[in-house]
């Protein structure tokens, strides 16, 4: 896969010509096309594809949406209200941004824990996952932005909670949050930049998401036995194989979303973001967007607010270091029998983390937030380097094709490709 | 923590997490809905009301919906705005669906104004069915002074900016969010409304009302600065209904969540339309996958 051999053949006049001057045909079809892929993918391994409708879908109706919002404290509320009444169905194209943001995450994270899973972040996929972590990041950022456009209630007060925290910054935090405001407290330009931004990062997701896809055709996909590509029997065409396992997946994925959009299109937000922005009333609780309450949670876990928010960062960038944070060189959770335990009592925290975000800090859910906080970090700092270093795994299948067809004889696998 | 999760040996779990049962599941577990975290004072049960518009399938009731502007402009109109409406909204296919002569009528009795005279004074000229609902109040100031200081919300999304609080033990919690997801329960707002509009009684015993306030069991505090706007026979009705204070709130809540979600009947009937074309192309995709992989052992 590493090798960069590619074998289309333009077939007709135009094609050669064009392949002479601008190779983007032979790009496609060696991309998405002949690519060679794991054949024991399993379903999990469609949420990539997933994924990038997912963007498609925020970007498509966020420019139709932004051609309605106008971003200014005074109006920003009603021009959203002008696009859900009195534009034809403006309604759905800003439920579908709005619970596209939502889906997009819940693939996101189902991306994410797949990879954990089965080791893809190990060598030699450490920029392709590194890739993702940027994404993600990207991502909440992004999110974050667009949500407080809307300019309720949780619009606006989380935009304050959340551009407070960089006053935790010793010396220069002030500066740098009224910078970022645009004035002395959350306003107009601030709603301004925001907007910008928000316009801004789809585009630059959309560019590392080529890197990503780049870095990943020159790895190839890991898979669920995590023993890599020896053969060429281990593989199979993208086209036709993949592309239509991925479609009917985001098909699938499609029926999901419209469950939301069309019949529970607030289920996924908050009441109090119908209630214009008022900086003079602090709405009870404040809570963020489902997907960001893990972090949330281990923000409030810590009783300091500068090391709440550096355990708050931290939580995402410790991504970035887990291919050597993981001294296993077995990449499949499947065949580590003392880590996958482990493994499961990390989703099971991220989960906790979640509820326990949605929760006032007190009491037995500000001890449960603090415990699961600390398993959070122990188990890429402590758990991940020292399982691997003591842990004896089971025995890997000594290919991909012998775990698909329980033959390990090539010969006998030539066979079988021959018949079928 | 560690060793509870080690004795109970997780293997193979994760196989069963395959496809639409991962989709559903990790649906129901992630998606959190943060309103019901909320927590202050736990009121009563907030029962969810036979809504005409419940549900993947439910739609407004037309009757409803005029009985309810009915209320709203008899009663609550006196101090309620509903300014991101326009009078031609209620002529409109899957409102109360007035006749454009009977929206035309009520945009009538309004007093806008509009522009300025020779002399440079606004100018005043009845309502057309262009103009947006005019506010009852100039601003929130006079809204305030007019009403003992409290300030009557305006009702154009109030029915989507108010939701209620299940009192549940925390590890059934995840059952309500999968139970109100599948049911498609987005009528939390109405349901406290019409909870808060037949909430009113008389304080218990020990509760001591402020100056103007009155008791009403369901608002946050129990104490609210809105005297019961509700009585029986308040509003006439002319398709024989029963002039009750429980069917009033029924109308004049169904009537606020359409003023709040007013495109709702087309959304659910475009949603069929979808998901049947989703359901056919994804049956043909799998029929497809299928057929395509039939060619190789995995």
């Amino acid at each position: 896969m590493s090798e960069h051999s590619s074998s289309y053949k333009p077939s007709n006049a135009f094609t050669r010509w064009m392949d002479e001057r601008l190779p983007i045909i032979r790009l496609v079809y060696d991309s998405f096309g002949v690519f060679p892929t794991p054949r024991n993918l399993n379903y999990l391994w469609t949420f990539g594809g997933i994924l990038t409708f997912c963007l498609l879908v925020q970007i498509v109706t966020g420019i139709v949406i932004a051609m309605h919002f106008v971003a200014h404290g005074d109006h920003a509320f009603a021009s959203v209200e002008h696009l859900m009444r009195d534009v034809n169905w403006g309604d759905l194209i800003r439920y579908t941004h709005a619970v596209g943001a939502s889906m997009f995450f819940f693939a996101a994270y189902v991306h994410i824990f797949r990879g954990l899973y089965y080791g893809s972040y190990k060598s030699p996929r450490e920029i392709l996952w590194i890739l993702g972590v940027i994404i993600l990041l990207m991502m909440i950022i992004t999110a974050f932005m667009g949500y407080s456009l809307v300019w309720g209630q949780m619009s606006f007060w989380a935009v304050t909670v959340i551009t407070n925290l960089f006053t935790a910054i010793p010396i220069v935090g002030e500066s740098i949050t009224q910078w970022i405001w645009g004035g002395y407290s959350v306003g107009d330009p601030t709603l301004n930049r925001l907007f910008s931004l928000h316009y801004l990062f789809p585009f630059i997701i959309a560019a590392l998401v080529g890197l990503h896809i780049w870095a990943l055709h020159v790895v190839g996909s890991n898979n669920p036995t995590g023993v890599e590509v020896k053969t060429k029997e281990d593989t199979l065409s993208f086209f036709p194989y993949f592309v239509i396992k991925d479609g009917f997946m985001v098909i699938m994925f499609a029926l999901l979303f419209s469950w939301f959009v069309f019949y529970a299109p607030n289920y996924l937000g908050h009441s109090d973001n119908y209630i214009e922005a008022n900086p003079l009333q602090t709405p009870p609780h404040i809570v963020p967007e489902w997907y960001f309450l893990p972090f949330y949670a281990i923000l409030r876990a810590i009783p300091d607010k500068l090391f709440g928010v550096i355990a708050m960062v931290l939580a995402i960038v410790v991504l970035f270091v887990i291919p050597w944070l993981d001294t296993s060189k077995i990449k499949s959770v499947k065949y580590r029998p003392m880590f996958k335990p482990f493994f499961w009592l990390f989703v099971i925290t991220c989960l906790a983390l979640g509820y326990l975000g949605a929760k006032a800090p007190e009491g037995y859910y500000l001890l449960a937030s603090r415990l699961f906080t600390a398993y959070y970090f122990i188990h890429f700092l402590v758990v991940m380097p020292v399982v691997g270093l003591i842990e004896k795994p089971k025995a890997l299948p000594d290919s991909i094709t012998e775990s698909v067809t329980g033959k390990s004889s090539p010969e006998e696998t030539a066979k079988e490709g021959a018949q079928s | 923590m560690k060793v509870n999760v080690m004795k109970h040996n997780p293997s193979g779990l994760f196989k069963k997490l395959s496809l639409a049962g991962a989709a559903f599941m990790l649906a129901g577990t992630f998606a959190l809905s943060p309103a019901m975290a909320a927590g202050g004072e736990p009121g009563p049960e907030i029962k969810r009301q036979d809504w005409s518009f419940n549900g993947f399938n439910g739609k407004y009731n037309k009757a409803q919906l005029q009985r309810g502007f009915g209320v709203y402009k008899e009663v609550c109109s006196a101090c309620h705005g509903l300014k991101l409406l326009s009078y031609r909204n209620l002529a409109q296919k899957g409102g109360p669906e007035f006749s454009k002569e009977q929206a035309l009528a009520i945009a009538k009795e309004a007093t806008v104004i509009d522009g300025v005279d020779d002399s440079g004074d606004p100018k005043e000229r009845p309502g057309k069915l262009s103009d947006r609902f005019q506010s009852p109040f100039k601003n929130e100031a006079e809204a305030r002074s007019a009403n003992n200081g409290a300030y009557p919300p305006d009702f154009s999304v109030l029915a989507k900016a108010r939701t209620i609080h299940r009192h549940v033990p925390w590890y059934t919690e995840p059952y309500y969010w999968a139970y109100d997801i599948v049911t498609a329960y987005e009528e939390k707002g109405s349901d406290y409304i019409y909870a808060l509009l037949t909430g009113y009684g008389t304080a218990p015993n020990g509760v001591t009302l402020g100056d103007g306030m009155s008791y009403n069991k369901v608002f946050a505090g129990h104490q609210i600065a809105m005297a019961a706007p509700l009585t029986e026979d308040a509003v006439e009705y002319t398709d024989g209904t029963p002039t009750t204070v429980e069917q009033h709130a029924k109308d004049v809540t169904a009537f606020m969540a359409w003023a709040s979600e007013p495109h709702l009947n087309a959304r659910k009937d475009l949603g069929k339309r979808v998901q049947i074309y989703l359901l056919i192309l994804a049956l043909l995709l799998f029929l497809a996958k299928r057929s395509v992989w039939s060619r190789v052992k995995h």
